[in-house]
């Protein structure tokens, strides 16, 4: 809500600093948006009259005006301006003055523009005369008939006055931030009673009460509400109307809330609207058939044009304000091209009607019409405001003479809204905001605000006004006497209680995942939630896979964003992409983040969610061993210690030939004793080329996601301690020739099931390949550790284990001993 | 031989001294004490003496040797040392050449903002608890105390899956679950993303990350409010940072309010960060509305309670001067270092 300071001093005393207002306005609720101190940025712009135009003697477009400033000299100031006439009162920028600009279409300077005079095409020129762009003034708020030209004068003015004090156009003005609650603080009134209780000041009401009227509106004019969207329709009539243009004090107003002067009855009506909060709205009466009213809602397919000109499709939820026949205009959002007032007009009436608020905001919206009036209508409007604003609007056209006020008003109101009260308690109150304030403190500040209060001792019996909609129960009470006790003269207190800091131990998990992961070299990344559904398309997942079983958003933004993840692997190849096309040349990142998935099994009930953990890395040096061993790592940190790496050729997002499900083995403790199970963790591998290709990362890289639900299940990060081995270990290595197809896994697999009572570790060392020992032929070497846990190993002892390995890897694989 | 064991003794000695490098040394050795040294023939030729004489002469010869031996010795650790100290004068680097290169990751900015923010609230006993990303509308809208015609639940501010369920626009629904699933005394706060209709620009994403907290017991004022996130404040922008509760509205507190901090970049007196009024607002709170609490079925008449929500991509935006909100989601690698 934008307020003059000037303007707002009409209806309550304001004795403070600007500064001071706006300090104290924001701590009652009244946030503040901006203040402005607005008629001070232009110096030496004065109050001229053109005494004489001559043509300029070398140049078609301009002319020699000849200024009286109220000196005995006149100043000779040049123009290309083609409204100026001789007798014209402008703003006229001597030598040496500032003003604000812009200046012939220059962008607005900071500081203002600096004038100074000048020869134009040979004659001096002393200074400016200016427009209203030129003073400052944004286009909007122009009057109409001002736009185009200089700053043309109405009315008696000193020549030679400071520009600025003639117009009265220094003023504060302030924006207001209002919460949807309080739409009542969308009018100067509204304003007012909250200034009043923030410093304790009287509210006056402005006057409403004609001196003279004539004759009865019943007479020119009928109203009948159709639909249960309005709630009240008032009418007043207006005859002998004088459409001109507005008085300067008027016309500032409006131009200082941010709106421009249109004419004398469409400029009085704005004004009422800023004061009350009320929108108002004048028909030609003569566009009205029969000179009636109906308000009912639309017919489906209807078609209006709007006062903007514009053609509007209507439909049946719409409220309308027709005559007998027609619509005359869209209820609470703007009037129709077939009813507007014109210069020929002379009996107009006075809307001052309330329509259901969600009727009007969805009206607007289907529309796309947001204006004044709706935009006050959509957040709610007490409906006892109607006859006071109409009143208002003809009490000011008659004090303009602009018409002749009709006597009475056509009044439909169906369900009268009364006050309500609402019960409080001194007590409560106190207890609620921790502070111990007396009953009488609190009856002046809710009195303030032109609440009534009754009862006795601990209750307070509150009746707001009706404007105050929002006050409803006890706590809204509570926020009235919080906000003008004053919300920094509360008390500071912690809380009595001691309550047990702590968080869910998968949550732990995540924490630790980041911190582990983080700690061997990884950044984390965070993408959005939401996906496009080709995501899947481009790291080949296939039709009917679980991956496409998307929660679908109604409403996306657009499709890149329509469908909520499933997995993280596609946002993890975008921003390695993304890196990659910015030279990057290496990159190792994870993301741990949610994954949705259709309920199809209860579908009623919410989406499934789970946690995810996708890896992704390229550069030199790293390879598929170097994402196994990140996985490794960061698995064995959480306690997952048994691992396999089972070959996958199947899934599309990965090299056929490099890539692996990760298998975790553990002990499931069942009712029926413990039972050895296998649990997948995810996938990981080389990224398939075509997918690389897609996302533009022209390196092999590598990705891995696993599924976090599975991991909370077999975590485990309980540390025990283990006693050190007290005898020395005995190493025997050993080299084996086997064929290309042969894996690590397989051989470790029959060297360990081979001995399990002194054989306490197997590892590969070597991989050889060369001619010497033939095409598709490798040697692998493996370092076999045996230790006694309880007393030194005879070489006796080795030698049995370790005959058995060897003849096993004989006899089940046919791998044997390469002579070296 | 007296005189020939001294003559070899004073010649050796004197060879030793000249000598400067450890083969020359055992070439001296060998000539003297080698199996054909001078010494060693002496040696040798002492079965010709008499028993007295050899004994003699016997005592005079090892005590030759013994020097020599302790000279050669003596020598020998000399030129080690100096070998030594020549090879590690040889060995000097330069100290200066670039560190061999040791990669720390480096968490997401929101994720060491979140944690820090986690920190706080927990050393001042919150537990932290999460909500679903997926809500239904009522928990979002309804037992939150927006209406049906709240502007809010727009087609064109939230995103629906199906009418009745959409992706949360705050992470206040975890406040409902919370009411409906324990009994007071309740301390938590909950960190998580949520999601709105904006295009995304410098200072709008549409998606976005909240923490909420929550507190209900017995006899919680408003002042208690104001003590936990001046506390809060305090410790996540430094001891000095003064705090403004300014009224406000949200639905679902009464009385509600704006918490403002004092500018941590200026100190209060007014820069570009807090556009010159020396404040910048946190957060927003308020006493929980009782229609939130009835939703849990709790006593309103015993127990009171406050709650708070702030946005966590603001707060890092702030603390770290990150202009463009975009950043955050890009995950640009040299972004992200730089949070390190």
């Amino acid at each position: 809500m934008i307020v003059s300071l000037e303007w707002l001093k009409d209806y309550t005393d304001i004795k403070v600093s600007p500064e001071e207002f706006c300090d104290r306005m924001i701590m009652s609720g009244s946030n503040l948006e901006t203040l402005e101190l607005v008629g001070r940025d232009f110096k030496n712009v004065v109050v001229g009259k053109i005494e004489k135009i001559e043509k300029h003697p070398d140049a078609d477009k301009l002319v020699v005006c000849q200024l009286n400033i109220g000196q005995a000299d006149f100043v000779q100031i040049v123009t290309g301006a083609t409204n100026v006439f001789e007798g014209a009162l402008v703003p006229v920028a001597l030598h040496n003055s500032v003003i604000p600009g812009p200046l012939h279409g220059k962008t607005k300077e900071e500081g203002g523009t600096k004038i100074t005079k000048g020869k134009l095409r040979g004659v001096e020129s002393y200074g400016m005369l200016c427009s209203f762009g030129e003073l400052g003034f944004e286009d909007k708020v122009v009057p109409v008939n001002q736009k185009d030209g200089i700053w043309i004068l109405e009315g008696e003015y000193t020549l030679g006055m400071d520009f600025s004090d003639a117009l009265g156009l220094k003023d504060e003005i302030i924006d207001f931030e209002i919460t949807p609650n309080r739409p009542d603080c969308l009018s100067m009134i509204g304003m007012a009673r909250e200034a009043g209780a923030t410093f304790g000041t009287e509210l006056k009401y402005p006057n409403t009460k004609c001196e003279k009227e004539e004759g009865s509106a019943e007479e020119f004019l009928s109203v009948e509400i159709k639909s249960d969207l309005c709630k009240r329709y008032v009418g007043r009539v207006v005859r002998d109307v004088k459409v001109r243009q507005s008085p300067w004090w008027l016309q500032k107003r409006l131009i200082h809330a941010g709106m421009r002067p249109i004419n004398n009855i469409v400029d009085i009506t704005n004004y009422v609207m800023l004061e009350y909060g009320q929108p108002l709205h004048a028909f030609d009466i003569e566009a009205l058939k029969d000179h009636k009213i109906v308000v009912s809602q639309a017919d489906k397919g209807e078609v209006f044009t709007t006062l903007d000109g514009s053609e509007r499709q209507l439909d049946e939820n719409m409220l309308m304000i027709h005559d007998s026949e027609k619509s005359v205009a869209v209820a609470g959002v703007m009037g129709g091209l077939n009813s507007e007032i014109t210069e020929n007009t002379t009996t107009i009436v006075i809307e001052s009607a309330n329509f259901e608020a969600n009727s009007v905001r969805t009206t607007a919206k289907k529309l796309g019409l947001r204006t004044e009036a709706s935009s006050r209508y959509e957040k709610g409007i007490d409906p006892n405001l109607c006859q006071a604003a109409a009143d208002r609007v003809c009490y000011l056209i008659e004090l303009l003479g602009a018409g002749t006020v009709v006597g009475n008003r056509v009044d439909v109101y169906p369900n009268v809204i009364s006050a309500k009260s609402v019960n409080a308690r001194v007590s409560r109150i106190n207890k609620v905001l921790g502070i111990s304030l007396d009953r009488d403190q609190m009856v002046k500040y809710l009195e303030s605000l032109e609440m009534k209060v009754e009862g006795t001792a601990d209750d307070l019996i509150v009746t707001p006004p009706t404007v105050r909609q929002d006050i409803e129960i006890e706590e809204d009470i509570v926020e009235e006497i919080a906000r003008l006790y004053g919300y920094d003269k509360l008390p500071v207190t912690i809380p009595k209680g001691n309550n047990e800091a702590g968080q869910s131990p998968d949550r732990d998990l995540k924490d630790l995942a980041k911190d582990t992961l983080t700690g061997i070299g990884l950044n984390e990344i965070q993408t959005y939630s939401f996906v496009s559904p080709k995501s899947v398309d481009n790291v080949r997942i296939e039709e009917d896979s679980w991956e496409r079983a998307f929660v679908k958003i109604l409403n996306p933004l657009g499709e890149d964003t329509s469908v909520m993840r499933t997995i993280l692997m596609p946002q993890m190849l975008e921003v390695m992409g993304r890196n990659y096309s910015r030279n990057l040349a290496e990159m190792k990142a994870f993301e741990i983040g949610n994954t949705f998935m259709e309920n199809v099994l209860n579908p009623q009930e919410l989406p499934m969610e789970s946690y995810n953990l996708s890896i992704g890395m390229y550069g030199q040096g790293v390879d598929f061993f170097t994402l196994k061993g990140v996985v490794i790592t960061l698995l064995n940190k959480l306690g997952i210690e048994d691992l396999e790496f089972v070959p996958e050729t199947e899934y599309g997002t990965y090299h056929p030939g490099r890539c692996g499900r990760i298998v975790a083995k553990h002990i499931a403790h069942l009712e029926n004793g413990d039972r050895e199970e296998e649990v997948e963790l995810g996938i990981m591998g080389e990224i398939h080329p075509e997918v690389s290709e897609k996302y533009g990362i022209g390196i092999r890289c590598y990705g891995c996601e696993l599924m976090f639900d599975n991991i909370f299940e077999l975590a485990d990060t309980t540390k025990a301690y283990r006693p050190l081995p007290k005898y020395p270990a005995m190493t025997r290595d050993i080299a084996l020739l086997c064929d290309e197809s042969m894996t690590v896994a397989e051989i470790e697999k029959v060297i360990k099931a081979s001995d399990n009572t002194i054989l306490r570790d197997v590892r590969l060392f070597d991989i050889y390949r060369s001619s010497q020992i033939g095409e598709g032929k490798k040697s692998m070497a493996f370092s076999l550790t045996y230790r006694h846990n309880d007393r030194t190993l005879t070489e006796d002892d080795v030698q049995k284990a370790h005959s058995l390995v060897l003849e096993n890897l004989k006899e089940k694989l046919g791998v044997s001993l390469r002579e070296l | 031989m007296q005189e020939i064991l001294k003559g070899i003794l004073e010649e050796t000695k004197e060879q030793i001294e000249k000598v400067v490098s450890l083969p020359e040394l055992e070439e001296i050795r060998i000539k003297v004490m080698g199996k054909k040294g001078q010494l060693t023939e002496i040696l040798k030729g002492m079965g010709k003496l008499s028993p007295e004489d050899r004994k003699e002469m016997g005592r005079i010869a090892n005590q030759t040797k013994g020097e020599i031996e302790a000279a050669i010795n003596n020598a020998f650790k000399a030129l080690k040392e100096k070998a030594q100290e020549a090879k590690l004068r040889a060995e000097k680097i330069d100290i200066t050449e670039p560190a061999k290169e040791i990669k720390l990751g480096t968490k997401h900015p929101l994720t060491v903002t979140m944690e820090e923010i986690a920190k706080v609230f927990k050393s001042m006993g919150f537990t932290l608890t999460e909500g679903p990303e997926i809500e239904t509308v009522f928990n979002n809208f309804d037992a939150l105390n927006a209406g049906p015609n709240h502007p809010a639940r727009d087609w064109t501010d939230t995103f629906y899956v199906n009418e009745e369920v959409l992706l949360r626009t705050q992470t206040s629904p975890v406040q409902v679950r919370t009411l409906q699933s324990q009994k007071p005394p309740i301390r938590v706060f909950a960190p998580g993303r949520c999601f709105r209709c904006d295009t995304p620009d410098a200072t709008h994403s549409p998606m976005f990350h909240q923490v909420e907290g929550l507190v209900v017991d017995e006899g919680i004022t408003m002042a208690d409010l104001k003590g936990v996130l001046d506390s809060f404040a305090k410790q996540m922008f430094g001891e000095e940072t003064k705090t403004k509760f300014r009224p406000h509205h949200f639905p679902f507190t009464e009385p509600s309010a704006e918490m403002d901090v004092s500018c941590f970049k200026c100190g209060g007196k007014g820069c570009r960060v807090c556009k010159g009024s020396g404040w910048i607002e946190i957060l927003g709170c308020g006493m929980v509305h009782p229609s939130v609490l009835n939703v849990g079925g709790i006593d309103t008449e015993k127990y009171t309670g406050f709650a708070f929500g702030m946005g966590v991509e603001r707060v890092a935006m702030l603390k770290y001067g990150i202009d463009d909100i975009r950043l955050l989601y890009e995950n640009d690698m040299r972004f992200i270092e730089q949070f390190k």
